[in-house]
């Protein structure tokens, strides 16, 4: 039997929670917001621009989506908010105090790349001959892509926003560096934990997880709903806007925000490590000397539980993705079924954790390393099934008919077919996987009681549970950094090689 | 004083060479058929008048003003793509309303030009459905309705019937016209379809490699096409290659592999290799000696395609060369695969053209 805690809250406790969880969604709309109008003017540049600084562009874009959140946190903290940090220009102690301020800041650095990567796609299959109709019909760029292009986008523009939604409602460990002594509906869980309140845990992930549903169903339900019909265009002002100058102007602007408010903090991490280097910090690192014995047995113990979670994903997820692709199921439980798998993806993480703590505890005496592999499991299962899917929808189920009339039977079928057209969304779904589990904080933290993964470890470095120097937590954060970076590299190449589809 | 004019344009993207000094007058309520194969540089000539490319050399007149740096928004020629690109998330109405709000005219104004003229395409009875909810050739005369509202002068067409089926189409190319016609635009039509461009096109425009290789009225090309490879792309024919023997007064004699084909001698010389087309109808076909023709040769009938309304037969010559007789009348003899038979064609049906320098498939090729 699964026995569930008593839930009994003081009226305190329950105020706050309230408070937390109202933040998380202020702090997530308005962050989502402004990461679409930031985000979408970069990534319309990359496209539109092509040639090799919209490249390199696209591929700095990407990373904060792949240094760890922890690292992240971290980096932010730096930038922002320490002495030696963005200060030093304005002559201050600290330019933005951990708190609400800095949450968004770091919310909007995490999420921004998601925005980026999700319009670059949509840009990229979006057929440009209904702007270049809407110009010849007498419309200026701007008049045509406010009225045509973005309306007709605008699935893509919702699905970028509920993924950043998702992402600033759902982020625990970066989080956690940022928030000061406020708090939001992560951090309270966090901070909840931490003090054993553990009714207040469940009914605050509860009420998290049940608001993110509904806000998402709300948004996904209202969205579509809303006919956007060009009924007053202003031609002399959208001209305006639509002249090279002010093009310009733009494209400065935006290439600003990012190199300020998402690239270099993101980075700032590196300038301590470097330093690092020199101190001889590093000569300790490499020699396992002081804390660095445990930081490496908890390196190994993150990239063994991303190898494994990668395995199990592989060859637990493909059957589904196939099988959702393919509507195997009939079509109402295929919806059901792909509505259920993007379920971790909407629920924060910690929640999340918190959850799976309580099921694999009552599930009888797994080790405590397994219950990691397994929650890292549930965590990126959505990300790898929702992007071999989209991969096997786009194969034409006649090119799997064609070669079974040939006479390959379904395996052969699919080894020789399916798979070569996939393989680039299979390895990216792998990295995507692979790169999160190495990230992964929130759930960790709910399920490890004795492992400590490498973000887990880089956590009580950073908020000084464990005494370390500072010069060795940037080095820590900087080979958890490089590691993916390395993931990085390897996910560009691949993209490099993958062959363009979708034209015309 | 034409509305449309190119004079020496040059257009390349990189090291490919699109258009080539290209000079051409469109005049006013024209409707001008573009043929050619694929990469001969017609979309490219319509992006140049569209405004959505500059040329690199050269310049391009609306009404005798140089229009080479004027937007795509100013230029009132209104560029209808392949698929129409009707927008996705607008109504019918709203599509036809889109070029009168986007000059900045009221919402009232608008849809008010938007409804009268959804009623010349006779579309009015669709005028909330949304373009996905339409047949081809619906979307079609919306995307015509579309550009007729915004004002355009200008229609620019780019293979307006590519995507509808076969068998509508032949019906939507002179719905296109008239509407074009009754509007008094000018229309300029893009098509890889020699038939269309025949049938609808008040002049045609060949183009191959960026070069305009014939133009004029339709007639007139067919009848009297500039060179073999026009020929072959407007009607198609039979070619022969040969050498000129001997010219006797009006008729040349030219040896085609073992064969003696009579044809116009005008502009042959002597000893010079020659290439002859026939077209397909004025080949015929009998098993008597036929009276009245200059060119009477044996051949086996190889092949015969029923066309519904004629017969094409391909008979292989005696040299080995094959030729192509299409036959309408209901009351002329029908012959089977393996008959031996008598072609026969005139020698002032015979067309005569230089050897080209880079061989004759090369000429022929239309892909």
């Amino acid at each position: 039997m699964i026995s569930l805690p008593s839930l009994a809250l003081s009226a305190v406790t329950l105020n706050s929670m309230k408070r937390a969880v109202t933040w998380s969604f202020i702090i997530g709309l308005t962050v989502s917001s402004l990461d679409i109008l930031a985000g979408v003017p970069l990534a319309w540049l990359i496209v539109r621009k092509r040639g090799h600084w919209a490249t390199i562009l696209d591929s700095l874009a990407d990373i904060p989506f792949i240094v760890p959140t922890v690292a992240l946190g971290f980096s932010i903290l730096e930038f922002w908010s320490s002495p030696d940090g963005i200060a030093q220009l304005f002559g201050s102690n600290n330019v933005v105090p951990p708190g609400v301020v800095l949450i968004m800041l770091l919310h909007f650095a995490f999420s921004y790349p998601v925005i980026v990567r999700v319009m670059v796609g949509e840009f990229l299959n979006y057929r440009e001959t209904y702007e270049i109709a809407a110009r010849t019909l007498g419309a200026s760029s701007f008049t045509a892509v406010r009225t045509v292009t973005l309306p007709i986008l605008r699935p893509g523009l919702l699905a970028a926003f509920l993924l950043a939604l998702a992402r600033s409602l759902s982020e625990t460990g970066a989080t956690i560096v940022v928030a000061g002594t406020f708090e939001n509906g992560t951090v309270f869980i966090s901070n909840a934990r931490n003090s054993g309140l553990t009714s207040a845990v469940v009914i605050a992930s509860l009420i998290l997880i049940l608001a993110s549903l509904a806000v998402f169903s709300a948004i996904k339900l209202i969205a579509p709903r809303i006919r956007i019909a060009p009924l007053k265009v202003w031609p002399n002002f959208e001209r305006k806007l639509s002249n090279s100058p002010t093009v310009a102007v733009r494209n400065i602007v935006s290439l600003t925000i990012f190199l300020a408010f998402v690239l270099l903090p993101c980075l700032f991490i590196a300038l301590p490590a470097i330093m690092a280097v020199a101190n001889g910090t590093a000569t300790e690192a490499f020699a396992g000397a002081g804390p660095w014995k445990a930081f490496w047995s908890s390196m190994l113990l993150s990239y063994t539980i991303a190898g494994l979670v990668t395995v199990v994903n592989i060859v637990s997820g493909l059957p589904l993705a196939i099988l959702v692709a393919r509507n195997r199921f009939g079509s109402k439980i295929t919806k059901l079924v792909d509505a259920l798998v993007d379920l971790p993806i909407v629920v924060p993480s910690l929640a999340l954790g918190v959850s799976l703590s309580f099921f694999w505890r009552n599930m009888g005496s797994l080790p405590e390393f397994w219950v990691i592999v397994l929650a890292h499991t549930t965590i990126t299962y959505s990300y790898f099934v929702r992007t071999m899917t989209a991969s096997i929808q786009e194969v034409q189920p006649e090119l799997e008919d064609a070669a079974k009339t040939l006479g390959a039977l379904p395996l052969r079928t699919f080894r020789k077919i399916t798979m070569p057209l996939t393989k680039y969304a299979l390895l990216s779904g792998a990295i995507l996987v692979f790169t999160r589990s190495v990230d992964e904080t929130g759930a960790t933290s709910a399920v490890s009681k004795t492992l400590k993964t490498a973000p887990i470890l880089l956590v009580s470095w950073i908020r000084g549970t464990i005494s370390v120097t500072p010069s060795e937590r940037a080095l820590g954060v900087g080979f958890l950094l490089v590691t993916s970076f390395l993931a990085l590299v390897v996910l560009r190449v691949v993209a490099i090689r993958k062959p363009s589809r979708g034209v015309g | 004083m034409p509305p449309l004019r190119f004079v020496n344009v040059t257009k390349r993207f990189g090291k490919v060479l699109a258009l080539e000094r290209l000079s051409l007058d469109v005049s006013d309520g024209e409707y001008l058929c573009v043929l050619g194969p694929t990469g001969s540089g017609k979309t490219t000539l319509l992006k140049l008048m569209a405004g959505l490319l500059v040329p690199d050399e050269g310049s391009i007149y609306f009404d005798d003003d140089l229009v080479n740096d004027v937007n795509a928004q100013d230029r009132n020629a209104v560029y209808v793509p392949q698929r129409y690109a009707l927008f996705p998330h607008l109504t019918v109405l709203q599509n036809v309303a889109f070029g009168p709000l986007a000059r900045g005219k009221s919402a009232s104004f608008s849809m008010e030009i938007a409804s009268k003229t959804l009623d010349l395409v006779r579309l009015s009875s669709r005028a909330q459905a949304l373009p996905n909810e339409l047949s081809g050739g619906m979307q079609q005369r919306v995307a015509l309705a579309r550009g007729l509202a915004s004002g355009a002068r200008l229609l620019l067409l780019d293979e307006p019937l590519s995507a509808i089926d076969a068998r509508l189409r032949l019906d939507l190319r002179h719905k296109i016209r008239d509407i074009v016609k009754q509007s008094g635009l000018t229309a300029i039509h893009v098509t890889h379809d020699q038939d269309e461009a025949m049938s609808v096109g008040d002049e045609v425009l060949i183009l191959k490699n960026g070069r305009i290789r014939d133009s004029g009225h339709p007639r007139r090309v067919y009848r009297r096409p500039s060179g073999i490879f026009v020929t072959n792309l407007f009607g198609g024919a039979s070619f022969f290659e040969g050498i000129v023997d001997n010219t006797v007064g009006e008729t040349a004699l030219v040896s085609a592999r073992g064969l003696v084909i009579q044809a116009p001698s005008r502009m042959l010389t002597l000893t010079s290799p020659v290439v002859l087309a026939v077209r397909k109808e004025r080949v015929r076909l009998s098993t008597n000696p036929p009276p009245d023709m200059d060119n009477v040769f044996e051949g086996e009938v190889r092949s015969i395609r029923f066309l519904g309304n004629s017969r094409e037969y391909v008979i292989r010559l005696s040299n080995g060369d094959s030729i192509v007789s299409r036959n309408f009348a209901e009351g002329e003899p029908e012959f089977k695969v393996g008959d031996m038979i008598l072609v026969s064609f005139r020698e002032a049906d015979v067309m005569a053209f230089e050897y080209p320098p880079q061989g004759l498939s090369k000429e022929l090729e239309i892909a």
